[in-house]
């Protein structure tokens, strides 16, 4: 450890600054940062499914519970609290994901991806097709919840949404990165490596997976949650596999090497998509797309590989 | 994709089911043709193309674009045209992907191959709504040229339950020949099990790779192609196309040919009598259906469980 020093600590600390201060002076940015914030929880979830180089390509349906349960909670039961929809949905995607989790981790790789693929589009499809329940396509708004009993105007809620979620991306930061670094996290890292050997050591990789696979699933409530409060709104779309797809993809852009990875890449892709929407509607996702593709070819580490490259012998991580 | 055909919910059951299974037939032949070429990629390749819809979807609109222009001068022309255009998209398109894209990450980790495939997917999604707009297309003449015919009490268009399945099955039989029964096919075979050996013996594995990425892309655009004049093409049409022949191809179990034609008939089908029985769930069933037989078999209904290379 180099201790506070090193590289990455100077901009994890330094990015975390700016994003509280800036939207201070540039109110139209607290919801941008905010949204940024949210998507890197669910993004660190994935980040530790990397480690074990396993890649879901549904981890949407995790994120859309989260939303969906604020949703519901403001439909059937009347305007809550945001901790109360924190918890709910928190706690609705940690279930689903211990359920999920015990069929998944018994796979690997491409078919791992797939039935976690073919889980989310179920549920996809249900909220899709329960218009009853549902709304359909249209989905559900999400009431602008009170915080710790206070209710807000929408203007000062969303500076308080934007330091909830900057406090929960702290939270999740630092215990992502600890658990990356603690005997777990290198077990998960040795399903990647050599799952073999993990298991003569008399581990069972499956329960290492699934831990990792838990973790990832409540990182997506609580990014769901905090995506549907940030947006108002929660849609089937939340679940689509265009969206766990658009998770990875913020993974890898942002390098799924170190937790920091989740929020370069959110934030890249958040204000690629913010400017790119504005400036050239029709054309944001190609611009996305063409830099997903320089990433992977020419910077397979991500942005924080790139950062770690330009500076290599700093004291070591 | 059930033109021509009005609800008929009050007739007697024994027309339900037969129009039913002709819905489900008509359905599976696409759903197969498509299918199989993502089966095919992956199983010499092994690359799930994330941009097969996106392939899909460019066989339909380029087919689109290609018929409304024949039709002048002869409605006749658009069969062809369907076909030249599928050829064009697999061949052009697929060939670029495979050259340019995939061909630097084959010995990297599959995640990246994957994603590789999910971003060209997002240029191509985004470059079909600028090249083609977001308003839906229509272009029938090839479906309303054939006659309806009658079966077993039942109109229905002699395109989707003649011409689609003959199709198919002429892919089926066309696809098992050329890969059992060719040198070509044999070379493609000797790639997929062992690409250092069958490089060691002189064959020229990266044209393999190239050749089979090709066929498997016009496979899609063709299924694309065909659906033309059965449905209207809209934005995303292809996004739903690669979760739905991935689930087929998945049911059935990656790089199985036959195996996909049976699990496509069976989707097909079972989408098929959902729709007159409890049409919200339409969507579900192949996916429920991929649940269940992954969590049984995960190598899919008729995949074979190979032991692991060290």
């Amino acid at each position: 450890m180099a201790g506070w020093t090193s590289p990455l600590r100077i901009v994890a600390v330094a990015g975390f600054a700016l994003a509280a201060i800036a939207p201070l002076f540039v109110p139209s940015w607290a919801t941008l940062v905010a949204l940024i914030l949210a998507k890197a929880v669910v993004v660190l979830g994935i980040i530790v499914l990397l480690q074990a180089g396993q890649v879901s390509f549904g981890h949407a349906m995790f994120f859309a519970l989260g939303a969906y349960a604020s949703a519901f909670w403001g439909k059937y039961i009347g305007t809550g609290d945001l901790m109360v929809y924190l918890v709910l949905g928190a706690t609705i995607s940690t279930i689903a994901g211990l359920i999920v989790g015990l069929f998944v981790v018994r796979y690997r790789e491409i078919f791992f991806g797939m039935l976690n693929l073919a889980f989310s589009m179920v549920l996809w499809s249900l909220l899709e097709k329960m218009f009853h329940y549902t709304n359909g396509a249209d989905g559900i708004r999400v009431a602008r919840p009170t915080v710790a009993g206070f209710s807000f105007t929408p203007d000062a809620f969303q500076y308080v949404i934007l330091y909830v979620s900057l406090a929960l991306a702290l939270i999740a930061y630092v215990v992502v990165q600890r658990y990356l670094d603690s005997p777990l996290g290198h077990m998960l890292k040795a399903i990647k490596s050599n799952e073999t050997r993990l298991e003569y050591l008399g581990t069972s990789a499956r329960r290492v997976l699934l831990t990792g696979y838990v973790l990832s699933a409540f990182l997506a409530g609580v990014g769901g949650v905090l995506v549907g409060v940030i947006q108002g709104i929660a849609t089937p779309e939340f679940g689509f596999w265009t969206k766990s797809g658009e998770f990875v993809f913020i993974a890898i852009l942002g390098g799924f090497g170190h937790a920091l990875g989740a929020f370069a890449g959110a934030a890249t892709f958040e204000i690629v998509r913010y400017y790119a929407s504005a400036q050239l509607a029709n054309a944001w996702q190609l611009i996305l797309g063409v830099v997903l593709i320089a990433i992977i070819l020419y910077a397979p580490s991500g942005l924080i590989g790139l950062m770690r490259r330009n500076r290599p012998r700093e004291g070591g991580e | 994709m059930r033109a021509g055909v009005a609800s008929k919910r009050n007739l007697m059951d024994s027309t339900l089911v037969v129009l039913a299974i002709l819905d489900g037939i008509s359905y599976a032949a696409l759903v197969f043709l498509v299918s199989v070429g993502l089966s095919l990629i992956f199983g010499v390749l092994r690359v799930v193309n994330v941009a097969h819809g996106s392939l899909y979807a460019y066989g339909a609109y380029f087919a689109a674009t290609l018929s409304i222009a024949v039709a002048p001068i002869s409605p006749w022309l658009t069969y062809p045209a369907l076909i030249v255009a599928a050829v064009v998209i697999g061949v052009v398109c697929g060939g670029l992907i495979e050259r340019f894209l995939l061909r630097p990450v084959y010995g990297r980790e599959e995640v990246l191959q994957l994603l590789i495939t999910f971003a060209v997917f997002m240029i191509m999604d985004n470059l079909q709504r600028l090249i083609w707009g977001v308003q839906p297309i229509f272009a029938s003449e090839p479906l309303k040229l054939l006659p309806n015919i009658e079966v077993l009490g039942v109109n229905y268009t002699s395109y989707q339950v003649v011409l689609l399945p003959l199709v198919a099955i002429a892919t089926l039989i066309g696809l098992r020949y050329f890969l059992r029964r060719t040198l070509a096919g044999a070379v493609i075979m000797a790639v997929t099990e062992d690409r250092e050996a069958a490089t060691a013996i002189g064959i020229d594995a990266t044209r393999v790779y190239l050749i089979t990425f090709m066929i498997g892309a016009t496979l899609a655009a063709l299924g694309g192609a065909l659906a033309l004049p059965t449905t209207s093409l809209v934005p995303g049409m292809g996004t739903d196309m690669i979760v739905l022949s991935f689930a087929v191809a998945a049911t059935a179990g990656l790089g199985q040919i036959e195996g996909t034609a049976v699990t496509a008939l069976m989707i097909g089908l079972a989408r098929a009598f959902v729709i007159y029985i409890q049409p919200e769930f339409e969507v579900l069933v192949p996916y429920l259906l991929m649940v269940l037989v992954l969590l049984i078999r995960p190598h899919g209904l008729f995949g074979v469980v190979t032991t692991r290379k060290i």
